[in-house]
């Protein structure tokens, strides 16, 4: 099934990728491309066949539910791009500082 | 003597050397950088390095040979250096997965590879070139330039872990570890004519592995040989309480030279590896690596297609033809749902990558790209001036089969079909098969930039995908040479038999002896 220009933008805004004009018209060809083929999956009988998320090691052990801090060698500060008493800082969300979108 | 000949030397005899004070550890680290040099491992040169610190390394061999002068008994790899795919979390040299978006980005916290392999002994002496967060089957997409391969620097030495299988060909380091989602170290280990494995699912933590797909990542082992493989996977492999999939399955001892009588290194009593759980046994001796007598070898079609490279088909037959006279047998078997698996494994792979990339949105770590447009503008602008374009394309492709009416007949049916072609590796060895063997590639290393189409460079994962997909262990032994680039054989077991796989590696490597490399 063929992707078009409005999925690549939409999908592009679901994972938060800023595509442009011209990429968007690269990635349709392309992603269009790649999914023919995966059709080939279409024509596989797996009626009743469970569907593997991962191969499941044997011998994997059950710990107690008790999550632990890792050992870190250094600080948050020092690999974090903005960081203030100990948060993160982040720029404001776009609708509070357009009056214009947050329909103030 | 031992450190002008550093090139062709193996890891144990490295150890031996070190331990016997025949050598100092601070002379392998002079002797790795010098080969570097020599080979031009730079960025105007093969492009192995992404990070390299010589003076730290000499301070890391200072204090090895300390620890030496209080007690020879630093472990089975004491003064090897070894080099690191730079998607393997390290304290000291950066981590960046080759990306822009983690462009200096030094780890908090060591992998537990690492950590294991320096309480044996290991020195680590660079972080090596790769494709972006591993995506890729060449080392092209990597934001900081091609690698190029040792044997000819007009091709690509394969990927995604092809500078530390160039690092390993070229003599700089005897082993490297590298990673493993679809084939990354097996089709560069086969490029470069080097010994690449990757360890059943569970098998080695990935505790410090930038996640890709995390089904399917595994940590592997690229050596010159053999015995430096077995003996890397050995000292990586086992339980780790900081991985939730790692398995609690003893670890044998992989290595022949360290079977059939005493072990000719002793193990480090490190704290550490003890705290990290390391127990390893040793199972009965191997009957060596001469006769693989008993042995049934299957020879799957779907793996000898006529579109093959006639060449690599006849140095195929030619191990096929070695193996009868070890006195293996080999089986005609069939994996019916194998030529699924690139389109399976380019389904569930991308989606894992688009959720596990997520993380990287210029809050917490790594570049930040802030056009002043709130918080959403500066989301779109670090991740699409970070990622590369393959990078983008996968996560496109993932968000793409997840999205609402899209799920079910892509994500969903690749995981059925991800059972059934799991299920015929089930079958193969239930059947009383012990190995499989195929060629790792269809094609030898093919030059740099000639596969421009994105598919058309998937199809390089065509024969080691598979293994991936199944979670079984699987490795890549030099077969010959075609063109004088090199050829790997691949050789496939059942869950955790690794053992099995190493035995058929060293008896075929013994029996082609200088032909593997002609």
């Amino acid at each position: 099934m063929a992707v078009t220009r409005q999925d690549v933008l939409h999908i592009a805004e679901l994972a938060r990728l800023g595509v442009d004009n011209a990429r968007a018209d690269e990635l349709t060809k392309e992603l269009s491309a790649i999914l023919a083929h995966m059709e080939v999956l279409s024509q596989i009988d797996t009626a009743g066949v469970p569907t593997t998320a991962g191969v499941g090691a044997e011998g994997t052990p059950l710990r107690p539910d008790v999550g632990e801090r890792p050992v870190m060698e250094r600080t948050l500060e020092s690999f974090a791009p903005a960081m203030r008493d100990g948060f993160f800082i982040v720029p404001r969300l776009a609708t509070h500082e357009d009056p214009a979108e947050s329909g103030a | 003597m031992i450190v002008e000949n550093f090139k062709n030397l193996g890891a144990s005899a490295i150890a031996s050397s070190v331990r016997a004070g025949d050598a100092s550890p601070s002379d392998m680290i002079r002797a790795s950088f010098q080969r570097a040099r020599e080979i031009g491992a730079g960025p105007d040169g093969l492009n192995i390095f992404l990070h390299s610190d010589e003076s730290a390394s000499m301070e890391e061999a200072d204090e090895m040979k300390k620890r030496l002068e209080s007690s020879p008994d630093v472990g089975v790899l004491a003064g090897v250096p070894v080099a690191i795919k730079d998607n393997i979390a390290s304290l000291g040299l950066p981590t960046t997965c080759a990306s822009r978006i983690l462009a200096g980005y030094v780890s908090p916290f060591e992998a537990t590879a690492i950590t294991r392999l320096r309480a044996n002994g290991a020195l680590i002496v660079a972080k090596t070139n790769m494709d972006e967060f591993a995506m890729g089957s060449s080392t092209e997409n990597s934001a900081y330039g091609p690698t190029r391969n040792p044997h000819d620097v007009r091709c690509v030495p394969g990927g995604s872990s092809g500078g530390s299988a160039a690092a390993v060909a070229a003599g700089i380091t005897p082993i490297a570890l590298g990673s493993e989602t679809g084939g990354s170290v097996r089709q560069p280990a086969a490029f470069c004519g080097v010994v690449g494995v990757k360890p059943t699912y569970g098998r080695v933590s990935r505790y410090g592995l930038v996640a890709f797909a995390s089904s399917l990542d595994q940590i592997g082992v690229l050596g010159r040989t053999v015995e430096d493989a077995a003996l890397g996977l050995e000292t990586i492999a086992g339980f780790d309480k900081l991985d939730s999939t790692s398995s609690d399955a003893k670890v044998p001892i992989y290595r022949l030279s360290a079977l059939g009588g005493p072990a000719p290194e002793t193990r480090s009593p490190d704290t550490e590896a003890i705290r990290l759980g390391r127990s390893p046994v040793p199972l009965a001796p191997s009957p060596g690596a001469t006769t693989l007598r008993g042995v049934i070898i299957g020879k799957p079609k779907e793996y000898f297609p006529d579109s093959l490279d006639a060449s690599t088909k006849d140095l195929c037959e030619r191990a096929f033809d070695r193996f009868r006279s070890l006195g293996a047998t080999i089986r005609n078997i069939s994996l019916p749902r194998s030529p699924l698996a690139i389109p399976v494994y380019y389904i569930l792979a991308p989606a894992e990558a688009s959720s596990n990339l997520a993380r990287f949105d210029g809050v917490r770590y790594g570049l930040r790209v802030d056009p002043g447009k709130g918080l959403k503008a500066m989301y779109e602008a670090t991740r699409s001036q970070g990622f590369g374009p393959e990078v983008t394309r996968r996560v496109l492709l993932g968000t793409y089969v997840l999205s609402a009416g899209y799920y079910d007949a892509y994500y969903k049916k690749a995981q059925a079909v991800r059972t059934l072609i799991t299920d015929d590796f089930r079958s193969v060895f239930a059947s009383g098969v012990h190995a499989i063997f195929t060629p790792t590639t269809p094609t030898p290393a093919f030059q740099v930039g000639a596969i421009s189409d994105p598919y058309e460079m998937y199809l390089n994962d065509i024969f080691t995908v598979t293994a991936n997909l199944a979670g079984v262990p699987a490795m890549s032994v030099p077969i010959g040479r075609v063109r004088r680039l090199p050829v790997g054989g691949q050789i496939i077991t059942a869950h955790f038999d690794e053992f099995t796989m190493f035995r058929v590696a060293y008896a075929l490597e013994a029996a082609l002896g200088a032909e593997a490399h002609q």
